[in-house]
């Protein structure tokens, strides 16, 4: 039998050592998007005259609010691995059932709010029980939610527009100025979830086991986390911010419309994927998706100044998703 | 059975009489374990004499039909893995189970998160990155394990290395026992002796360790004693400088039984398969070559 004894590595352990804040606060995969995020940018301000204004970057980031908000709670589900095609339709259903009880009088505007985005939160609700209780696959039971929600927002508002909303439903689609530039209430919303989920994935233990629950759910289950139970607050989590994302979208559009929202699930998709989030779980960032839904929204609105047709925007935001989940495949590869 | 236990020292883990059956397979027969203090204990036995089903239940992953546990002398009943290691027991799976994607202090604090004190823990659930990855420096160089960064993601580390975090984790948290399945078999000559080094680093701090191993060199290298598991029964603990090699898979396989009268003289049962493994009649190793 082999009786020497092998000496231990002669690397010895450092003491603990911190990222520089700008590292720690932009994680490596966000810096690609950034990168991207920047150059269209450059590109469009030399191409164009009224691309660089502060004007047209209020314009944008009105544009990318609602579907930038969608992509929050889609970015909690990716990173657990899963994928949420029905936000879109849960948020348009919960933009209905606000309006439409807010406009019937019988409900004050605040109840009216609140009770379309616990419904929103319910449709969560409901497909983290599927998912985590019946172990199905989360883009069959978003497929099937999808359809349901399509299916009741078109059922309940009869196939009619809901308008002469009160103040409350549309105070975040109105402005303030800084200098020269008019910001609405609804962006600052955005922009404070995005900083609330970033604290709460990166700084939270709760944060922690997402990742890990989307890394490897067996090893996350066996050092104890019960990821069943994280699975179901990250779908309802997600409900919730698709009824202020409603919110918004009501604010934005003054209007209750039962044929909004149609493609901003895959919209908050490729927020996510531009975003350099993985679709296989664990790894990303909520930064990054404010970065990939600025991405879609500077290359749609760039090409709108640029005259370019808006079936061209489709067709170049498609190849761009199609670019960002083949960087994340390949990065991969050497790791597994 | 006969009484094999020192016993001056009481046992940290103890189990008689375990029976576990899964349909009309038996699985444990009546099995007994005892683990001493400070010691490395290893688990050997065929594929099918129970030495998985006996782990399972030892770590709170299954449970038994039949038979009794105690630690530290006390009864007690596992549920499920986290009931165990609330009290103690570690258990290091053959896959490591560690979150790849996730850094090494972040593995460590897995499941076990530190908050901040004051109103940025209580209120704001903030985490304490700090003192978690200070934590983390100190478990790894208590155990010697050298890394250049707690900081990087466990994937980008070698296959030892990730064995070392997840051996560390448990290290850290298990204030009774240490089981460890396999720990050896997916990594090369080098690294299995780095992991051999630190289950004796480990014992030398006072953390007895269960080791579970198919690697015969491996287990004589570091057992303080071998639990030898045949058919669902524990049918021999013996120390490794009293048998060869060959004589401890002649009793595994069983083609040789040990009696306990004789000190230490195996009996051999089963003539032709124990000269098919080197034995003589009365337990001689004939064929020193076995041994490599």
């Amino acid at each position: 039998m082999s009786t020497t004894t092998v000496a231990a590595p002669d690397t010895v352990t450092q003491g603990p050592e911190a990222a520089p804040l700008w590292r720690r606060l932009l994680s490596v995969s966000t810096l690609e998007p950034l990168a991207a995020l920047v150059l269209a940018s450059v590109f469009f301000a030399i191409r164009t005259d009224t691309f660089f204004t502060p004007g047209n970057f209020s314009l944008i980031i009105q544009q990318v609010m609602v579907v930038g908000t969608l992509a929050i709670g889609q970015t909690l589900i990716i990173l657990t691995a899963g994928i949420d095609l029905s936000n879109g339709a849960i948020m348009a259903f919960g933009t209905i059932v606000m309006t439409k009880l807010a406009v019937g009088g019988s409900v004050p505007p605040a109840l009216a709010i609140l009770i379309g985005i616990l419904v929103c939160a319910g449709f969560g609700l409901a497909n983290g029980l599927l998912v985590t209780r019946i172990s199905l696959p989360p883009f069959i039971v978003t497929l099937g939610m999808l359809n349901i929600a399509f299916a009741l927002t078109h059922i309940y508002s009869n196939e009619q527009t809901v308008s002469n909303l009160p103040r409350l439903l549309t105070v975040l689609g109105e402005t303030f100025t800084v200098g020269a530039t008019d910001v609405t209430y609804g962006s600052i919303v955005t922009i404070a979830l995005f900083l609330i989920f970033a604290y709460v994935l990166g700084q939270t233990g709760w944060g922690r086991h997402v990742y890990a629950t989307g890394n490897n759910p067996e090893a996350a289950r066996l050092t104890g986390i019960a990821t069943k139970r994280v699975l179901l607050s990250v779908y309802t989590v997600a409900g919730v911010i698709y009824g202020i994302a409603g919110l918004l979208l009501v604010a934005r559009t003054s209007v209750g419309d039962p044929q909004a929202g149609q493609t901003d699930n895959l919209d908050s998709i490729t927020a996510v994927v531009l975003g350099g989030t993985s679709l296989f779980g664990g790894r990303g960032a909520v930064l990054g998706t404010l970065i990939g839904a600025l991405i879609v929204g500077i290359f749609r609105n760039g090409l709108q100044l640029m005259g370019v047709a808006s079936i061209y925007q489709t067709l170049i935001t498609g190849i761009l998703v199609i670019l960002a989940v083949t960087v994340d495949k390949l990065s991969r590869r050497g790791n597994r | 059975m006969s009484s094999d236990i020192d016993p001056t020292a009481g046992p940290i883990l103890t189990a008689r009489g375990l029976v576990k059956r899964y349909g009309h397979v038996t699985a444990l027969d009546g099995a007994d374990f005892d683990l001493l203090p400070g010691e490395v204990l290893a688990v050997i036995g065929d594929n099918g004499a129970g030495k998985s089903t006996l782990i399972k239940i030892l770590t709170g992953a299954e449970q038994p039909d039949a038979g009794q546990i105690t630690l530290d002398g006390a009864p007690v009943r596992f549920r499920n893995p986290l009931d165990a290691r609330r009290h103690g027991i570690e258990t290091v799976y053959q896959d490591l189970a560690v979150a790849p994607a996730l850094d090494i202090a972040s593995n460590l604090f897995l499941g076990r998160e530190v908050r901040r004190r004051g109103p940025l823990g209580t209120v704001l659930r903030m985490l304490d990155k700090p003192r978690m990855r200070t934590e983390s420096a100190r478990h790894m160089a208590e155990l010697r394990i050298g890394l250049r960064s707690l900081t990087q993601p466990v994937e980008n580390l070698s296959g030892g290395q990730r064995q070392g975090v997840a051996v560390a984790r448990a290290a850290a948290w298990g204030n009774h026992v240490l089981v460890m399945d396999e720990p050896t078999a997916a990594l090369g000559v080098k690294e299995s002796g780095q992991v051999l080094d630190l289950i004796r680093r480990i014992r030398d701090r006072g953390l007895p360790v269960v080791l579970i191993s198919h690697n015969m060199p491996h287990v004589f290298e570091i057992a303080d004693r071998i639990h030898i598991q045949r058919l669902g029964r524990r049918v021999g603990v013996v120390k490794p400088g009293d048998y060869s090699m060959a004589e401890v898979v002649s009793v595994m396989t069983g083609a040789m039984t040990l009696d306990y009268g004789e000190a230490h003289q195996p009996l051999v049962v089963d003539q032709a398969a124990a000269s098919a493994v080197g034995i003589g009649p009365r337990g001689e190793a004939t064929a020193p070559g076995d041994e490599g």
